[in-house]
């Protein structure tokens, strides 16, 4: 049970909630609060718009323990639309093949659960094809 | 069965609810999983024939539950109605099928959507027409003026019994209902009516997996009982037939039922069709009359009048009856619409169902 | 004037799946070969470099472990982690300890034992050295973070799902003459085309073999080394550890290994060499794509023609650029934290001219570099030989 450290990460899970740096106004996720480009104190809250490219991805088909009932399941670099990577499972697949370049939007998914159906269930941010609004 | 005389036989035509402000749907947001199970292949696997009553039901993939189905719809509701989520005083989620016995969907919910902490959050558990008691829950919060927003949400990952004839509808999906101020609205809320008796149709003890039913029991004394009734007692109690309305949704377990309903009530077809999802995705239990509003909202011009009314086992009917304004032109290309998800299609076959619907036993 | 500090001894056992044997008892063995191949050098330290022992083995401390089974006698001894450059960490440890003149002689032991725990997982463990929060939580695996860089590698330049077979051929043709190795068996590029994907476009052949293994050396002052010493006498000329983004999604360019690139360019110019002029260069293949994104960091070979190099033969113990000479990582096995001193060994080995049918003519000069996931750590080492005791 890891219940603290899933805890305090819910806002950057559930919503891509990161940081805007005040001094060259680098949007920075995950947050760090210090400015990975300026190297100046940022704390002020960003909210990413969800929306990127895929940058890379690969199928995991051999998952890690606590991720065998999702798998075989994709795995991408996403480049957000506001600069900042980040890595995350692919989700609602259609018959489109994944390919780099291709767009994506942010969802909220369950990323696993901590402990065999008695534990918390540890929700975050995946990627799937942008759907048509 | 006799009734004892009540404060309400007392005062039986005030018996709508309306609220000192006035109300209305400020943003509304549908969410369909993706994937299909074909009627067809339930029967190929229990029957042997037959398809059961719709050609399919929406199913959600691995990695959804009621609490990311309701985020979706949720941000698709806040979309709309374009307030700052931390205007909303109350996030509340109706489902059967919350991920935790004990733990509320609503706080996660409203974390993930930016809702502030300073918020009513619950789970409203009520079969099927638990969304919609969220919903005039919403209206009374918002309608009393102790908060000029709520979320209400009702949501299902239905569960039906393998080879039950559950197993042909109950499906995935839902919706989300932003309730604000009347003037904000893309459809105002005049009144809501709730009829609710003691009817055992349908339930699922603690600890079991999938409901147990009355099978035909589940017809009369139950849906039909309370649908009619509370859609009745709203059209005399508003001077209104069924002609007054453009549209009606009704509870859908499966496409019959709500067509009949609305026939004994004088509706048409035609005021029925474009709110008659279970056809195509099946029965949401505590989404499915919510969603069929999203369908109706996504269609509806100002000036339409809706008459919604779900029905809950156990047994219960909320109706609504609301008028569109005309900011629906202008709010709903602000997210996909209930049309959208029906669309974004990938269909499954059994094998693939029983693992996405953990029905698989691991050991 | 700053002291010649030498490899005095080597030791290493087999790598492979040593169920009979337990962490202690591998480390011992490596150790004791080590001081025996000094000569009876007594250490006066002993830094070991492991990764997985804490989780894998349920083991922590190891420092008064291995001394105390060793029978070292409660010297100084402590763990260096550094995921997969751990036991280069370790090295680099042992190498400053003796130029501050604080310490004469040093072991340094890189030690994992992988087979203690059901493969999946160990496989969680080897995940630590991922960001746990940003890329471990996702799902990732170190394998799956080499199967992105792969995939983004091979779109960049428009090469084919076969195009990095050349390195896994390459390493298994040298594994045959390697006792040490896990795998002695040479495969053919359509044995590698053949094979099954796990993390696609990475095959089974682009992954070394996580398995056990120890391996040790005894580190000392020149003039403290035996009068009978066997010659050469391996000497080491520069060290250097650098650090990339933790998580490979933070990188500007997570195909550009600039750590890789750093460290090599630090050790080699504390040597006084230039990368190119090393005649025996002991890279980490844990995967096929980071040897090849090693060899373009450091200039061994331009931007996308890394692959075409290890195809071509380019590799081998005889062509221009010899690497992986006893197998690398994929034939004579991923030993995680003792990668480093297996490393350290084999460029010791070439020096000294003792690699039989791998050895690299005339090799003089030796380069090893070790990463702690993709290049998120990066430890470099220069070596060369002194033929006579002047």
């Amino acid at each position: 049970m890891e219940i603290p450290r899933h805890w305090r990460l819910k806002q950057q899970r559930y919503a891509l909630m990161g940081e805007v740096c005040p001094h060259c106004e680098a949007k920075i996720f995950p947050p760090r609060d210090v400015c990975p480009e300026c190297g100046g104190e940022a704390k002020t809250q960003f909210a990413f718009s969800g929306k990127g490219k895929i940058y890379s991805y690969t199928v995991m088909r051999d998952a890690p323990a606590g991720f065998e009932h999702n798998s075989p399941y994709t795995v991408a670099v996403v480049a957000l639309e506001e600069g900042p990577m980040v890595t995350a499972q692919l989700t609602d697949l259609g018959e489109e093949p994944v390919a780099i370049g291709m767009p994506v939007e942010m969802v909220t998914r369950k990323i696993r659960e901590d402990g065999e159906r008695k534990g918390m269930i540890v929700y975050g941010y995946k990627f799937r094809p942008v759907m048509a609004a | 069965m006799t009734e004892k005389p009540s404060v309400h036989e007392m005062h039986a035509d005030q018996l709508l609810l309306r609220t000192d402000r006035k109300t209305g749907i400020v943003g509304y947001g549908a969410y369909v999983p993706r994937y299909r199970l074909p009627g067809t292949e339930v029967a190929r696997v229990w029957t042997d024939g037959g398809s059961g009553t719709v050609k399919e039901k929406s199913v959600a993939g691995l990695d959804e539950d009621v609490i990311t189905m309701s985020i979706e719809a949720a941000r698709n509701a806040m979309l709309r109605a374009g307030i700052d989520p931390c205007e909303l005083r109350a996030v509340w989620v109706g489902s059967e099928s919350h991920p935790y016995a004990v733990k509320p969907s609503g706080t996660i919910v409203a974390e993930a959507i930016g809702a502030s902490h300073n918020i009513q959050s619950g789970d409203w558990e009520f079969a099927c027409k638990a969304g919609s008691e969220a919903m005039v829950a919403a209206t009374a919060l918002v309608g009393s003026g102790m908060g000029k927003y709520a979320l209400a949400i009702g949501m299902d990952t239905a569960q039906g019994k393998p080879g039950d004839a559950l197993e042909y509808t109950a499906a995935s999906g839902g919706a989300a209902y932003v309730i604000g101020p009347a003037d904000e609205s893309v459809a105002k809320i005049e009144a809501s009516y709730s009829y609710v008796s003691d009817t055992p149709d349908f339930w699922r003890r603690p600890e079991q997996k999938y409901p147990e039913h009355g099978q035909r029991f589940t017809g009369e004394p139950a849906y039909f009982k309370h649908i009619e009734t509370a859609a009745r007692t709203m059209l005399e109690q508003l001077g209104r037939t069924a002609a007054d309305y453009t549209y009606a949704v009704f509870h859908q377990p499966n496409p019959k039922f709500p067509m009949k309903a609305g026939a004994d009530l004088g509706f048409t077809p035609e005021q029925i069709k474009p709110g008659l999802l279970a056809p195509v995705i099946g029965n949401t239990y505590a989404g499915a009359s919510l969603i069929g509003l999203t369908a109706v909202l996504d269609i509806a011009k100002a000036g339409d009048r809706i008459l919604m009314v779900s029905y809950g086992s156990g047994a219960g009917s909320d109706a609504f009856s609301l008028e569109v304004t005309e900011k629906i032109a202008e709010r709903r290309a602000l997210a996909p619409s209930t049309a959208d998800y029906i669309a974004r299609r990938t269909p499954i076959d059994y094998a693939v169902y029983t693992r996405l619907r953990d029905k698989i036993d691991m050991g | 004037m700053n002291p010649d500090v030498v490899i005095a001894g080597i030791g290493q056992i087999p790598v492979g799946e040593h169920y009979e044997l337990s962490l202690r008892q591998m480390g011992v063995r490596a150790l004791r070969a080590a001081i025996k191949d000094s000569g009876g050098l007594k250490p006066q330290a002993l830094y070991i470099g492991n990764m997985l022992s804490s989780v894998v083995s349920h083991q922590a401390n190891l420092g008064a472990l291995f001394t105390d089974y060793a029978n070292l006698g409660g010297i100084e001894s402590f763990t260096t982690e550094a995921s997969g450059a751990s036991g280069a960490a370790a090295l680099r440890l042992g190498y400053l300890a003796i130029l501050s003149g604080y310490v004469d002689t040093v072991a340094v032991l890189g030690v994992e034992k992988w087979t203690d725990m059901a493969h999946s997982e160990s496989e969680t463990a080897a995940a630590l050295g991922l960001d746990y929060d940003y890329e471990g939580v996702q799902g990732l695996s170190e394998t799956g973070q080499a199967g992105l860089l792969m995939q983004r590698y091979l779109y960049e330049h428009n090469l084919p799902a076969d195009a990095l077979g050349g390195f896994a051929v390459q390493a298994h043709a040298n594994g045959v003459n390697n006792i040490n190795a896990y795998f002695r068996k040479a495969i053919s590029l359509e044995t590698y085309r053949k094979s099954g994907m796990t993390n696609p476009p990475l095959n089974l052949f682009d992954a070394a073999p996580y398995a056990d293994g120890a391996a040790a050396v005894i580190l000392t002052r020149r003039d403290l080394l035996p009068k009978d010493h066997p010659q050469p006498v391996v000497r080491m000329l520069g060290s250097a550890i650098a650090t990339d983004t933790l998580a490979l999604h933070d990188r500007k360019d997570p195909l550009a290994f600039i750590a890789a690139k750093e460290a090599v360019q630090s050790a080699c110019a504390q040597a006084g060499i230039m990368p190119i002029y090393t005649d025996v260069l002991e890279l980490d293949d844990s995967y096929s794509i980071y040897a090849a994104l090693t060899l373009e960091a450091c200039g061994y070979a331009d931007p996308g023609e890394a692959p075409a190099m290890a195809r071509d033969g380019g590799l081998a113990p005889t062509a221009i650029r010899p690497a992986m000479t006893m197998g690398g990582c994929k034939a004579r096995g991923n030993a995680i934290g003792a990668k480093g001193i297996y490393q350290a060994i084999e460029a010791a080995m070439q020096l000294r001219g003792v690699c039989g049918l791998n050895q690299v003519p005339d090799a003089r000069l030796a380069v090893t570099l070790a990463l702690g996931g993709p290049a998120s750590t990066a430890v470099a080492h220069v070596y060369d030989k002194i033929e006579s005791r002047e």
